[in-house]
């Protein structure tokens, strides 16, 4: 939604999406070079803060892309 | 909806050590997502100058936002903890809330009732009750639910307290004051803006931060089918992943109730009563910008709410897999072994590391606060269209300033936040207090729903109908808990059954309630003199021409959609029979 001169709800939901999956996904580097942190959760070997980090700046990139203040 | 909080603060209160700590990096995603929401208060706090924009977003929401913000006010943190409790103590049976307990009210609010609400202009439910049924019914409507909301707004606060003092080890204070200064600040710069605004953005995390404990415990669990094999071993003879093969009776299922309670007392009367009547909810989607986004809103909000069992029942579900053992919370009190009430947080802190940890303890925080969000901004409209402004209407004689009304409704979402801390704090020295009040938002959500349908849908209903329909109703509902209160075999009566349970007893308290309201508004209604047609146009089917859609394709149609959730829900139900 844009009015009025509004920035979109979705332009914020990208950027804190974004914010987070670039926070998440170097957790999930370092998990994988250092295979202590983190390794007491269950299934740890699937690395999914790495791939949730990915997916959060995926998400993320789009939706501040597409409603970027400015453009309707 | 509430029901399940109460068990679970029961074991909160009892509870020791906290079940997870936080990394800094937790931490700074909390964080950021505090100075997010409080970012987003501040910036538009520009755009909210007058009434509409205040009370009603400036009625320019699109249906998506109106309709996750709908769903999001609904999706508070304790209700994620409670029924993924349930889950495990009921299986698959806590389903029945979200789906048959929800979806078919919220298509019948898109269809029949949303256009009504709309062309009328109302700014609140009792506002409708006023132009329908005039100031008694209205008022009787709008000091209960005022008085309610604020009440529930400071149990869930002092619960969600509770939890993070619980699961993180936070101290309550720091819970209680933190959470809704935040919420009290966004809300009194931007209003219902900026509520509908952080419901959204909330609603978004709580999936994302969500979402992982499910697919990974499907994974370790060998997906569904592993799942449930896993349950049968677990707990061999016990049926926890059917939904309505043990219903035949109150005696086959854990919850001690049978399809009669569910289809009639959960799926039309609760359900409805809730879903089309709470202004809590129903206040989202009179910011829509148009009808047609009126009606397609809370069709999109009953496509993600038949989801959302994925993100909470299915965790207690894979508990039930993957860590038996869990018990009651009095068997928990007495031998230090964990409750079920606990099987979110541990499925959380099973699978999530330092980072998405934090993005799942922000999904509960998110929670709380977009339904504390819900709860103050409707406060503050009933608060001041319906009780205030008709006393200052008689006191001066004229209808007052349009920028009157937000400074009132600025100072009132203040009044609601500190009511509510006040009673966060007296709930915490006052534990029964819960109990009653709980009980008493009860008593008006199903009587409401038959004075307010009656009203759209039955034009020969007149003013005195509405109010001693709505005052019998009520009035019946809190005879039958106090009855019940003081001689529990009564519930026999009531539920028509010996084997019923407690659960049983809010659905037939309820139906009865219904039935004794809209009995009484017929009878009252034929006794009094009617409203002509001209005047209930607008107000009543059958006396009010509805807006065209045009020629608007078949896809494009709420009709349409609210078909295929229907179809949607049929399926599913008939999948997990």
């Amino acid at each position: 939604m844009v009015g009025e001169g509004r920035i979109s709800i979705w332009f914020f939901i990208g950027a804190i999406l974004l914010i987070y999956g670039v926070i998440i996904f170097a957790a999930g580097i370092y998990e994988l070079i250092n295979p202590a942190f983190g390794a007491g959760v269950k299934l740890h070997e699937l690395h999914s803060s790495f791939w949730w980090g990915i997916l959060l700046i995926i998400i993320g990139l789009v939706y501040t892309i597409k409603f970027k203040p400015g453009k309707v | 909806m509430i029901s399940q909080i109460i068990p679970c603060l029961t074991w909160l209160l009892a509870a020791g050590t906290s079940l997870v700590s936080l990394s800094w990096i937790d931490s700074l995603i909390i964080a950021i997502y505090f100075l997010f929401v409080l970012g987003i208060g501040y910036y538009l706090l520009k755009f909210t100058k007058t009434g509409d924009d205040f009370f009603l977003a400036g009625r320019k929401m699109t249906a998506w936002i109106a309709g996750l913000s709908f769903v999001a006010a609904n999706l508070g943190s304790l209700e994620l903890m409670g029924w993924a409790a349930s889950a495990y103590q009921y299986g698959i049976l806590a389903t029945h809330w979200y789906w048959i307990g929800a979806i078919p009210a919220m298509l019948f609010l898109a269809i029949i009732m949303m256009p009504f609400y709309y062309i009328s202009k109302t700014h609140s439910v009792p506002g409708y009750l006023k132009l329908r049924f005039g100031e008694s019914a209205s008022m009787l409507s709008a000091v209960t639910f005022g008085f309610m909301t604020v009440l529930m707004s400071g149990i869930n606060m002092y619960a969600m307290a509770l939890v993070m003092k619980v699961v993180l080890g936070w101290d309550i204070n720091f819970s209680i004051w933190v959470s809704s200064l935040t919420v009290m600040v966004y809300v009194v710069l931007g209003g219902l803006l900026s509520a509908i605004f952080n419901e959204v953005l909330q609603f978004m995390l709580i999936w994302l931060g969500a979402l992982l404990v499910p697919i990974l415990g499907l994974i370790e669990a060998g997906g569904w089918g592993g799942m449930v094999a896993k349950i049968h071993h677990n707990f061999p003879g016990g049926d926890y992943t059917h939904l309505w093969s043990t219903l035949g009776t109150f005696k086959d299922n854990p919850m001690g109730i049978n399809w009669v309670g569910i289809v009639f007392g959960l799926g039309a009367i609760i359900s409805f009563g809730y879903w089309t009547t709470d202004f809590l909810v129903v206040q989202r989607l009179l910011s829509a910008k148009d009808i047609r986004s009126a009606k397609m809103a809370p069709i999109i909000g009953a496509g993600f709410k038949m989801m959302v069992p994925f993100i909470v029942i299915l965790p207690g579900l894979l508990g039930l897999a993957l860590i038996p053992g869990l018990v009651s919370e009095q068997q928990a009190v007495a031998t230090g072994a964990q409750s079920y009430n606990e099987v979110l947080p541990l499925m959380l802190a099973r699978y999530l590391s330092p980072g998405l940890l934090g993005l799942g303890i922000t999904a509960l925080i998110a929670g709380f606060m977009s339904g504390m969000a819900g709860n103050v901004s409707a406060f503050a409209t009933v608060w001041t269209y319906d009780i205030y402004r008709p006393l200052h209407v008689k006191a001066k004689g004229n209808e007052g300033e349009d920028a009157h009304y937000v400074k009132i409704g600025r100072w009132t979402t203040i009044l609601g936040v500190i009511v509510s801390i006040g009673t966060a704090y007296l709930v915490q020295h006052f534990a029964s207090i819960m109990d009653y009040v709980q009980a008493l938002f009860s008593f008006f959500i199903a009587p409401l729903f038959g004075t307010v349908v009656l009203g759209m849908l039955w034009k020969r209903a007149t003013a005195a109908g509405g109010f001693w329909g709505l005052l019998a109703g009520i009035v019946s509902s809190v005879s039958m808990y106090i009855i019940v209160k003081i001689n529990p075999s009564m519930l026999k009566v009531f539920a028509l059954s010996s084997d019923a349970k407690e659960m049983a007893a809010d659905m037939y308290r309820a139906l009865w309630s219904w039935l004794i309201c809209v009995a009484v508004t017929v009878i009252v209604s034929y006794l009094t003199k009617p409203k002509t047609d001209a005047e209930l146009n607008g107000l009543v089917r059958g006396c009010t021409v509805l807006p065209s859609e045009g020629d608007l394709p078949l896809v494009k149609r709420p009709i349409f959609w609210a078909g295929v959730i229907l179809v949607i829900f049929i399926i599913l139900n008939i999948i997990f029979w």
